[in-house]
């Protein structure tokens, strides 16, 4: 039996209740047994006490879309690597795509990874199953078999399935089975060879862009076929003003349908690409200024239910590349909340809101008990110091590839401690 | 400074600030103006007899062609020769160098040779940027996916200017394939920055994004567009254009298309035909203009080595000098 833990003087923050207040949790058995509100808590004798000094103390982050290298290439990214850069990030539980040689189609894989990320990664890893065997888009997996062996959810990763038939009838046994149905939405032919947005930017620099229509139109489909099916969907990612009005029309008429979105296009646009910096690679690909406002407005506006890293890791040698020929995919579960954080220091978004999509709302589409503060809910925790000042360089990165959009870039606020299970799994050496 | 010894030279311009020609959007107005001043003293050096200057005796110049192009090859070959460079070719069949895979490694590999100045053209766009940092010598793009082709913005440019004598006031036209075309972009940011009114005249299927904001008007009728033009520049279609995606057949390109002498009527009277070449005769322009008098083609190929020597002494110097 371990000793009870009290993390005491800390302004807790939990948008699932909506608490914004000092007070003190008591962990006990890696689960929230107590928490006081407001005043100072009770100390039970043999208990360990941590001071957060005031610090914010947050349900521990939930990213629902990072690759991992493990299986097949280990050298981008394994279990452990992306385990710990998740908890050094303040992420304490992560969706890992099925995007993996051999995919994730296969209960054993499932069970496998499980396993393995038990034994191996600080930081929760909840394995997706692919929708399609080898993430080809023709055939459906054993969605039954997969969900018994641990899947939390089902999509195709990086890949859109483009046949609007094969879609229809893999939402209806998806919700068969009750699993969320997470898809990446691009149109394949429209895409087409298209390596950035389209519009003046990709004119100038000679490369093909990618029209707003290639997510919107599918998205479209998506949505009816998942009201037709009444499927739990989750548009993984979307990047345009009419993807956010799409997603409000459906949600009006239609309970069970959300939608994510990479931190990057909340903090990124084309711009940033400048002379073909291939980080800044993407899918969806980097958008306009206006596109990146209205994405925050989506946000408020509750229509953009998740936020997540989309961590990709990419070596140097499909990235270093002239800028068509190079990879899509930037890491980001070590930056993901201090990105998110500039949003609250620009006054874009508040606390509340941008902790709300990176943990009791990922929870909820995924039925997960983490991601709130509440007695009984795991002890999977963060420590947040809002204004700690910091700047992104690659060399102190856990994760084994150095792709980040956010190199050099100057923070404000930063993970001090994480908990997982009520164990302290990454402290802040600083 | 040393003094050359013939007449005009790269001594009689104040130093040249840039260290690479990767785009025209690098360069300022008066950059522009004084690489175009340059070439024209390069005009008189390539008509003497003896055409040579030797500024760049004792240097090292590769082309680095990754996409095949014996014009603009034997271009800069000859532009470097006539400055007394040693001028070596490498051509990068597609095979041996599959993708931008080894350019990085490429780059490391001819960059121990130390060469004085790379000319490199490749298929994909930033290609020619991405190869300029990972070397120590001067960089010239000679083409590099759809983004640019400096020199060919620089000759062309200098091929209106000596027939119209100036190019204020011009109204310019370029039509054809602009989505695909890296001809247009130099030209469009050339001309632009020099405050020449563009055109480009094109079907909507062959206009990339945002297109209004790199040219003054944009024409999708070819008279409509022509009416008034002091040039008239054309460019190539590539014949898979014309696959029923983009253009449905050649003899419906050139009907609407191509350049012939009703639609040139429309210019004005006095205004020159342009194409940076190969031409398709009978696909983008009729060949009775290709081959007549208005056409300047064979005049853009002269310009050509000379704007090339201009670029190649202007960044030499620059590099010399500290």
């Amino acid at each position: 039996m371990t000793r009870p833990l009290i993390i005491d003087n800390a302004r807790i923050v939990d948008p699932a209740s909506g608490t914004d207040q000092p007070g003190a949790v008591l962990i006990e058995e890696g689960r929230i047994s107590d928490l006081a509100i407001g005043g100072p808590a009770g100390v039970p004798d043999n208990a360990e006490v941590i001071n957060a000094g005031g610090q914010v103390l947050a349900p521990g982050l939930i990213d629902m879309r990072v690759f991992v290298g493990e299986p097949g290439k280990e050298y981008r990214e394994t279990l452990a690597s992306a385990g710990a850069a998740a908890v050094a990030g303040g992420v304490t539980s992560f969706v890992m795509m099925p995007d993996t040689t051999p995919a994730v189609d296969d209960g054993a894989l499932v069970d496998f990874l499980i396993r393995r990320a038990e034994a191996q990664s600080p930081a929760r890893i909840l394995p997706s199953a692919a929708i399609t065997k080898g993430l080809a888009g023709k055939e459906i997996t054993e969605f039954g078999l997969l969900k018994e062996a641990g899947a939390v959810c089902l999509t195709d990763g990086a890949q859109s399935i483009q046949s609007n038939a094969l879609l229809r009838s893999a939402m209806a046994y998806a919700a068969n089975f009750c699993l969320p149905f997470v898809h990446h939405v691009a149109d394949a032919e429209l895409v087409g060879d298209g390596v950035m947005n389209s519009g003046l930017f990709s004119t100038v620099l000679g490369l093909k862009g990618i029209p707003r229509e290639a997510e919107t139109i599918p998205l479209a489909r998506d949505l009816q076929l998942a009201a037709l099916t009444k499927v739990r969907y989750h548009a993984a990612q979307i990047s345009t003003a009419v993807s956010a009005e799409l997603v409000r029309a459906a949600k009006g008429r239609n309970a069970s349908v959300s939608a994510g979105i990479s931190i990057n296009n909340l903090c990124l646009n084309e711009n940033d690409i400048g002379r073909y910096r291939t980080y800044f690679k993407l899918a969806p690909p980097l958008r306009t200024e206006d596109d990146r406002q209205a994405m925050i407005e989506a946000l408020k506006a509750g229509i953009i239910d998740t936020i997540h890293s989309d961590h990709d890791p990419q070596d140097s040698e499909v990235k270093r590349q002239p800028f068509a020929e190079a990879s899509n995919g930037a890491i980001g579960l070590e930056t993901l909340l201090a990105a998110a954080l500039r949003l609250v220091h620009s006054g874009d978004v508040d606390l509340m809101t941008i902790l709300r999509a990176m943990t009791i709302r990922p929870a909820e589409i995924l039925g997960l008990e983490t991601g709130r503060i509440a007695r009984g809910a795991p002890a999977d925790l963060i420590l947040i110091d809002l204004d700690y000042p910091w700047q992104v360089t690659e060399k102190t990165f856990r994760s084994r590839s150095r792709n980040t959009s956010f190199e050099g870039a100057r923070m404000q606020g930063k993970v001090t401690r994480t908990l997982v299970g009520g164990r302290t799994v990454f402290l802040d050496e600083a | 400074m040393p003094q050359q010894n013939s007449a005009p030279s790269s001594g009689d311009f104040p130093p040249f600030q840039q260290r690479h020609l990767i785009s025209i959007a690098d360069l300022k107005q008066h950059e522009i103006i004084d690489l175009l001043d340059r070439a024209e003293g390069m005009i008189e050096i390539c008509r003497q007899e003896r055409k040579s200057l030797p500024t760049l005796a004792g240097k090292t110049q590769i082309n680095l062609f990754f996409e095949p192009s014996t014009r603009t090859q034997s271009s800069f070959e000859i532009a470097g020769k006539r400055l007394g460079a040693l001028v070596v070719n490498m051509s990068v069949k597609t095979s041996s160098v599959t993708k931008g895979e080894t350019l990085v490694d490429t780059a490391a590999t001819l960059n121990a040779m130390r060469p004085d100045v790379l000319v490199v053209r490749h298929s994909a766009a930033g290609a020619v940027e991405l190869l300029s940092q990972k070397v120590g010598c001067s960089v010239i793009n000679a083409g590099d996916g759809a983004h640019e082709h400096p020199t060919q913005a620089l000759l062309d440019a200098l091929t209106i200017r000596n027939h119209k004598g100036t190019l204020a006031g011009l109204t310019v036209a370029i039509c054809g394939d602009i989505a695909n075309s890296r001809v247009a972009r130099s030209n469009l940011l050339l001309l632009g920055a020099l405050n020449v009114r563009t055109r480009v005249i094109a079907p909507r299927t062959l206009l990339p994004a945002g297109i209004e904001h790199l040219a003054t008007e944009v024409f999708t009728d070819m008279e409509e567009g022509l009416k008034g033009a002091d040039v008239v520049m054309m460019l190539r279609l590539q014949h898979e254009r014309a696959n029923g995606k983009m253009i449905p057949s050649v003899r419906e390109y050139y009907r609407f298309y191509g350049l012939d002498e009703h639609k040139l009527s429309f210019a004005k009277p006095d205004a020159i035909v342009m194409h940076p070449g190969p031409m398709n005769r009978g696909v983008e322009i009729d060949p009775a203009i290709a081959d007549g008098e208005r056409s300047v083609i064979t005049d853009q190929v002269e310009m050509g080595v000379a704007v090339r020597m201009a670029v190649l002494d202007a960044l030499l110097q620059a590099r010399n000098t500290p």
